[in-house]
């Protein structure tokens, strides 16, 4: 790798796109420079599911070629993205982190694909998660755990932990996620990275596997929020092909960024997530960053959503029970595994010896759960109640937001834990979504970003704004701002601190040995 | 304590169409009770005067057209089967013999 390619890659997308634009850069030469960094450090790190490097060039190659002969192209076009594998994709496999759907090739392309290619940005991968977006750490992926590169004995986060470390340790400078409980935000916490949830129905689902349809939404993962804001405004708005998508039009989130300013914004800090079950030295850099924000202008007051004490419980019926629904298409008829029991069987037999070979053990667990919340005589006192609690969710929130401009919380309780820490322990892993599942049941958007590193472990901590449905833009703003007066403060961002996965790889390119 | 039973998850497991091993209801037998009693207390505060939320942004009479949009080939819809003849995707027998 070349001291040029080692800058490429350290790039924000929003620079690199300009450098492609400007020419002095070309696609092929961004893509190779990721996809050289993909083969030194994923052996470790195992962000990627599958790459396709000639694939990769040649959707790059295309581009480079539409650009030299003049052809007007998205500011994005050119620019490599990693693809979290719950998103089907028509030329690369997509298996949503399953042994079920090992080496299936789609055969059409989700919206959002379609939307990025149209912008000219190259797919550069698929991204591991936890199989069908079921976990916080992607320790229930089939195909082995993903790894933080702040420390690759500890979880990525999840179900998204793959696109989160793609992005942190420079491996694609922008990925796509999706976020049924907290999926592109814990991720994006524990990385030192930027992650949004849009509000429910921004972002089209069509294509997107589904764990449980009433709180999936697809978003922008990256570095910076100005990144996030421009791959927001790549695939947002309205898709017939999803009839829960809205017919909204849809403000500029990148000049939402670039505008940025917090002067007179009112902030609440949610009460119930700020204090007991969170880690100290994370909530001093929460507080910190709460300072920062005030000095600038901001009013900051305390708010309370008491019916938050539920959500958690809620979010566990209804999305297994929405989950044991979606997941009835793996049926060993139409599309991915087959098994054949011994002696042979009908149709039945083999879909449930395949399902068993099929799905983990995490799958199993919220299929069966979602299958009992569903089941007559429970139905009322679980299902039924959990949407209940939906309700007393959305009414805290309406009414926060009748006095405030947008919530804060710290986006998960600790910083990232060890592999195999919460094994065994399902409850205890289910707790880390604590502060990002309510916005999933209230349909509206979030935004994680990086407010610095935890005094006692020295790794990343993130803060978590919340706007009103349809506010994504007052995220952008208020995320844009927050991350300049920190990097004015520090002098650098935070992911330039993150360690060095790959320290050869610079002297040898100086002794021009690679 | 909830009261689940080995005999009620291997119900659940017939119902959801999964072959668990002995083991596996065992285990799970364990792990359900205790997130089923973790989440029960949903029904706190789940009285008779809130109404249920399915969804979270509410959208009603979602039409389009009553036109044929872009479907997929019958041979991409069977390009991931894992047996078909070349028009139709093949399983083993419907019903057992008993049936």
């Amino acid at each position: 790798m070349t001291n040029h390619d080692h800058e490429l890659i350290r790039m924000p997308a929003s620079a690199l796109a300009e450098k492609l634009t400007s020419g002095e850069v070309s696609s092929v030469e961004a893509t190779r420079a990721h996809l050289d960094r993909i083969g030194a450090v994923d052996g470790e790190v195992h962000a990627f599911l599958h790459t396709d490097p000639a694939l990769s060039l040649r959707a790059a190659e295309s581009i480079d070629e539409r650009r030299a002969a003049g052809e007007s192209l998205h500011p994005l076009a050119g620019v490599p993205i990693a693809i979290k594998d719950v998103i089907v994709t028509n030329d690369m496999p997509t298996t949503s982190g399953s042994k079920i759907l090992e080496g299936w090739v789609p055969p059409y392309d989700a919206t959002v694909m379609q939307k990025l290619r149209a912008a000219g940005l190259v797919p550069i991968g698929k991204t591991n998660m936890d199989e069908f977006a079921m976990g916080s750490s992607t320790e229930h992926s089939a195909y082995g755990p993903t790894h933080n590169p702040w420390d690759l004995e500890r979880i990525p986060g999840g179900s998204g932990g793959g696109s989160a470390a793609a992005v942190a340790s420079f491996e694609a400078p922008l990925a796509l996620g999706s976020d049924t409980g907290g999926s592109i935000r814990q991720p994006a916490h524990v990385t030192g990275t930027v992650g949004v949830k849009p509000t429910y129905g921004g972002v089209s689902r069509y294509g997107a596997i589904a764990l449980a349809s009433s709180l999936d939404q697809i978003g922008p993962v990256s570095r910076t929020v100005l990144d996030s804001a421009l791959l927001h405004d790549v695939i947002g708005g309205h898709d017939p092909r999803d009839s829960t998508s809205l017919t909204d039009e849809w403000p500029s989130m990148a000049e939402a960024v670039r505008r940025a300013d917090v002067k007179g914004l009112k902030i609440g800090v949610i009460t119930e997530l700020d204090g007991d079950g969170f880690q100290p030295g994370l909530l001093e850099r929460f507080r910190e960053a709460l300072d920062l924000l005030a000095a600038a202008g901001a009013e900051i007051v305390d708010v309370s959503l008491p019916s938050l004490e539920y959500a958690i419980s809620a979010y566990y019926l209804i999305m297994p029970a929405e989950a044991s629904s979606n997941l009835a298409k793996f049926d060993s008829v139409r599309f991915g595994l087959r098994v054949n029991p011994p002696g042979g069987g009908t149709v039945e037999d083999v879909m449930a010896a395949t399902r068993e070979v099929g799905f983990g053990a995490e799958a199993k667990r919220r299929i069966i759960l979602g299958t009992y919340a569903l089941s007559a005589g429970y139905y009322d006192a679980y299902y039924g109640s959990a949407q209940k609690v939906r309700t007393l969710v959305q009414r805290d929130f309406a009414a926060a937001f009748a006095g405030v401009d947008v919530l804060v919380s710290p986006t998960a309780p600790t910083t990232a834990f060890k592999l195999g820490q919460n094994d065994g322990d399902p409850m205890a892993m289910y707790l880390n979504d604590i502060a990002t599942i309510p916005a999933n049941l209230a349909g509206i958007p979030g935004i994680s970003l990086p407010v610095g590193l935890a005094t006692e472990d020295g790794l990343p901590v993130g803060i978590q704004f919340l706007a009103p449905a349809r506010e994504d833009a007052r995220l952008y703003g208020v995320g844009g701002a927050l991350e300049r007066l920190l990097e004015e403060k520090w002098g650098h961002t935070l992911i330039s601190q993150a360690p060095d996965l790959a320290p050869g790889e610079m002297n040898a390119a100086e002794e021009g040995a690679v | 304590m909830s009261e689940i039973t080995q005999e009620q998850v291997a119900h659940l497991a017939n119902l959801a169409r999964i072959a668990l091993t002995p083991q596996e209801i065992a285990s799970l037998t364990t792990e359900l009770g205790s997130i089923v009693d973790n989440v029960a207390k949903v029904s706190e505060v789940a009285t008779a005067d809130v109404p249920a939320t399915s969804h979270p942004i509410p959208l009603q009479n979602v039409y389009r057209p009553d036109v044929p949009g872009t479907t997929l080939t019958t041979e991409q819809a069977l390009a991931g089967a894992p047996d078909h003849d070349g028009s139709r995707f093949r399983v083993t027998a419907i019903l057992g013999e008993e049936q």
